[in-house]
């Protein structure tokens, strides 16, 4: 039973005929986890912690620096220092105390990221480096999780979502890591703050349409951004997954790898 | 011929290639993209086999940013 203030508070979601009351205890009761508490870590936890959804994992190593704040909104000026995880949870629950939120304060690798995504119903890739976007997706079509993937950089972003059984995962698409430094990712490249707001938001939206069940995912599909032109572009990715190493019909990898980490921190 | 690149119906002499494409879109970290043809993987191997008159190519790039 959703109480008086829980009416009053997601009445707007409730109103909706694809969410009503039976679609917000569908949210109250989901499990999101987001790997990276930054600029697309940062409005994905607070559109989803605003919107009921009951339990909001959050994992992250780092602390609050004074370069995050032109993009992590999650954070203020005051939190600078702070372990990012508690500065998001603080926000959060500040937003909405329905929510429980819990914190992870670690880098996923090999070792820690099964166990962490194993509770969760679905799970989000804040994440900037591409041994941790590798890593979260081998471990989700290894633990059959859906997952939202994005990338931010400069005036572009870009995300796609997996489904278990439903379309190509990240691998299908870029098969191996760039080697390090290749491709630019690091905080020399820049990204402007909005960015993060545009791509993260749509990544709290997969989840939470994921969660109602309503709508047409970005299951084989690749959105891209691009600010500067002002351009959406839907672009269909191909079907074929049978090859891919980690979720083809014989694959190769079948246990988690731990890339190089490239040294940047922030972009 | 025409081909679509990334959405925009464009001409281009007969017999291009995809590593020719490639160079005169200018496309960035070409080492790295991932290439489909008429929604269909490209393998690097493949990249120079010529184009039909009426291809769809889109270009898929590593994004890696996000924190």
């Amino acid at each position: 039973m959703l109480s008086n203030e829980q009416l009053e508070r997601y009445s707007r979601h409730i109103i909706l005929k694809e969410v009503g009351a039976k679609g917000q205890k569908k949210l109250l009761n989901a499990k999101v986890l987001i790997i990276g508490a930054g600029g697309l870590g940062a409005p994905a936890a607070m559109y989803l912690a605003a919107a009921g959804v009951g339990t909001i994992g959050i994992a992250d190593a780092d602390e609050v620096d004074l370069s995050n704040l032109q993009r992590q909104i999650i954070h203020s000026t005051q939190d600078v220092g702070k372990a990012k995880v508690q500065s998001a949870k603080e926000t959060m629950e500040a937003i909405n105390p329905d929510v429980k939120v819990i914190t992870y304060r670690t880098f996923v690798d090999s070792e820690s990221i099964m166990d962490l995504i194993k509770d969760y119903d679905f799970i989000i890739d804040g994440t900037d480096n591409f041994p941790a976007k590798f890593l979260i997706n081998d471990a989700c079509v290894m633990a059959k999780k859906p997952f939202s993937h994005a990338g931010i950089i400069r005036f572009k972003g870009q995300l796609m979502t997996y489904v278990p059984g439903e379309g190509p995962c990240y691998r299908c698409v870029f098969k191996n890591p760039p080697p390090k430094d290749a491709v630019p990712t690091c905080k020399q490249a820049g990204v402007i703050g909005a960015m993060g707001g545009v791509i993260g938001s749509l990544q709290a939206m997969e989840a939470v349409k994921y969660i109602l069940g309503v709508g047409d995912l970005l299951t084989g599909y690749l959105l891209t951004y691009d600010a500067l032109k002002m351009e959406f572009r839907k672009i269909k990715l191909p079907e074929h997954t049978e090859d891919c190493a980690v979720c083809g019909d014989h694959p190769t990898i079948t246990e988690l790898i731990d890339y190089e980490q490239t040294e940047c921190e922030e972009i | 011929m025409k081909i679509t690149v990334a959405g925009k119906v464009k001409e281009y002499e007969d017999g291009l290639n995809i590593t020719q494409l490639i160079e005169k879109e200018n496309v960035e970290t070409p080492e790295y993209v991932t290439v489909s043809v008429n929604d269909e993987f490209v393998e690097r191997v493949d990249f120079e086999k010529a184009l039909k008159d009426g291809d769809e190519v889109e270009f898929l790039y590593f994004m890696g940013g996000g924190r």
